[in-house]
């Protein structure tokens, strides 16, 4: 096939990868953006198997990755979408890694160097070549093993404790430092040895840029190994001259990097700080108050359930504890019964609800909570005042008011829901113990609070036995 | 005077990253898991790559390597886009 028609379909493929992504600004035209998507991969694989040969071996680890692929992708939890999304991104990683070695191995076939350099010592690459092979590479290789370190925390192999050790910062740079420079002796000298001692140095980067960052974090460092690992990918597509492996790594590597800003700006901190900083661990809860035993009230699910059903509206304020205690499906059928009797039910959703980007929504969803009744934190916020009940619901920082009126908080700046302006406001716990900041949480002694102690499904639970009364 | 490939590429880049900005930020938050999981699917366009570095002929080190990339890579493929698929399929509205 010509490599101008060759160009053209990969410009085709290119084009839909954009509208699978856009076709997502909605639910409804999301569906057939993700075809979109599917069509555009297949003409690009279709392209390159009319231009490569050992078809048979291609079609074999396409096929053996194909079904491992579409296994795990039908039997995934949607609670373990973060940990699934982390083993993608190192799946990517490492195959950069893989391509880049076999690129440098082979660069004729790439197309990259002149046949006949075999009888050299060192392969006749060109300048911007080693340079993209470079940095194709190291970004792959940081992918990868920082993607790993991300899935093992996520899937509490590794415990999610960030791990620390005095000077790390500085023995970070010093390898980052080194790596730069066995890259540069590579662009200089295109030899083996530079080569592989810069993609362990990466390795290990990788390793130790992940390790100190966990707990309420780990939304932030998902959604940058997704970006590192579209870079990955456009480096490859520098290293190939390839314009549609550009194209969609850029793509992928802007969706991740927006999204790491996302999730930063909804816990109120900067990129920096989330890497270098310390968060959820270590900040000794201040003993403040402790001294002073605070009075709140506490009530039963009878009580929720007829405080609810007497409402006009009620907003419902779900964390990841609801996820953990499974009791989706229980909360869609309490708003069920308190929609046929007639109260207005909505879902709040904070940005960092879940453990990943838009998580809490797609729990929802399977629990089949109606999508119109989910609304996100900018649009409910002003909702509040004007609402009967709110019922928190394995949440507890994204509703803590002290981070709009306590300078002094860790918190303090970071958007939340406003659920202290309801009326009357009742949360599920399983006992008065902090959130993933270690904060005490002032909304808990409000007058117009109400504890309900117990495990949030049973609770529920015990709710819904009361409406059908 | 020709213009070096690295240009042309960064040319490219570049305006994907642009493209990529204005079509991510029209998602609406509530769908940003399955663009995650979509743009795995789309990173696995690294599959091309693999397949190129698995094409030679000759079978040595660097066609295994390449081999090995795209059985990697489809993991991605089709593991994202069944997933997203799935997801998608859950966004469904009231009174269906």
């Amino acid at each position: 096939m010509s490599a101008n028609f060759v160009a053209l379909a990969y410009l085709l493929a290119a084009v839909l990868f954009i509208l699978a992504l856009k076709g997502l600004s909605s639910p409804v035209s999301a569906q057939r953006g993700n075809l979109f998507g599917m069509i555009g991969m297949a003409i690009a694989v279709l392209t390159t198997l009319t231009i490569t040969q050992n078809i048979t071996y291609i079609i074999l680890a396409i096929a053996v990755g194909g079904v491992i692929g579409a296994v795990v992708a039908k039997r995934i939890e949607m609670t373990a979408m973060p940990e699934l999304v982390a083993a993608m991104h190192s799946l990517v990683g490492l195959a950069a890694v893989l391509i880049a070695i076999s690129a440098f191995y082979n660069p004729v076939a790439y197309g990259i160097a002149q046949p006949g350099f075999f009888s050299q010592a060192i392969p006749p690459l060109h300048l911007s070549s080693r340079i993209e092979l470079f940095i194709g590479a190291f970004i792959g290789a940081i992918t990868f093993t920082g993607s790993i370190i991300a899935f093992g925390k996520l899937s509490g192999k590794l415990g999610n404790k960030p791990l620390r050790f005095g000077g790390q910062h500085w023995v970070n740079l010093l390898l980052g430092v080194a790596m730069i420079g066995f890259g540069i002796a590579f662009c200089i000298t295109p030899a083996w040895t530079p080569f592989l001692i810069m993609l362990a140095l990466a390795l290990l980067l990788g390793v130790l840029l992940i390790m100190p960052i966990g707990g309420a974090d780990m939304p932030v460092v998902v959604s940058m190994l997704n970006a590192y690992s579209g870079f990955a990918a456009a480096g490859i597509g520098f290293t190939l001259n390839n314009n549609m492996l550009i194209i969609a790594g850029a793509l992928v590597g802007s969706s991740g990097t927006i999204l790491s800003y996302i999730m930063c700006r909804a816990m109120n901190r900067s990129i920096i700080n989330v890497i270098f900083g310390g968060f959820g661990e270590g900040v000794a809860a201040e003993d403040v108050g402790a001294a002073v035993q605070k009075i709140y009230r506490s009530g039963s699910a009878e009580d929720a359930a007829f405080m609810m059903s007497n409402a006009d509206s009620v907003i419902i304020v779900p964390g990841y504890g609801l996820a953990v205690a499974r009791a989706q499906h229980a909360i869609n059928e309490m708003s069920t019964l308190l929609m046929q009797q007639g109260v207005k039910v909505r879902y709040a959703i904070h940005p960092v609800a879940g453990r990943m980007p838009g998580h809490m929504n797609v729990l929802l969803a399977e629990a089949e909570v109606p999508y119109e009744q989910v609304e996100e934190m900018d649009e409910i916020n002003n909702e509040f005042a004007d609402t009967d009940v709110v019922l928190v619901i394995g949440a507890n920082d994204v509703v803590n008011p002290a981070a709009k009126t306590d300078p002094a908080s860790p918190i303090y700046g970071m958007p939340i829901l406003e659920a202290h302006k309801a009326r009357t406001i009742l949360v599920v716990k399983r006992s008065m113990a902090t959130g993933y900041a270690g904060l005490d949480n002032e909304l808990f002694y409000l007058d117009k609070s109400m504890m309900i102690f117990g495990d949030a499904k049973k609770v529920v639970e015990d709710v819904i036995k009361s409406l059908q009364h | 005077m020709g213009v070096d490939p690295i240009v042309t590429n960064l040319t490219v880049f570049v305006l994907a990253i642009v493209v990529g900005y204005h079509v991510v930020w029209n998602v609406t938050p509530a769908l940003h898991t399955p663009l995650m999981a979509v743009t795995n699917a789309v990173s696995g366009i690294i599959i091309v790559g693999a397949m190129l570095a698995a094409g030679p002929v000759q079978i040595d080190v660097g066609t295994v390597l390449g081999l090995l990339a795209v059985m990697l890579a489809a993991v991605n493929v089709f593991g994202g886009f069944l997933v997203t698929q799935r997801m998608l399929g859950m966004f469904r509205k009231k009174n269906k």
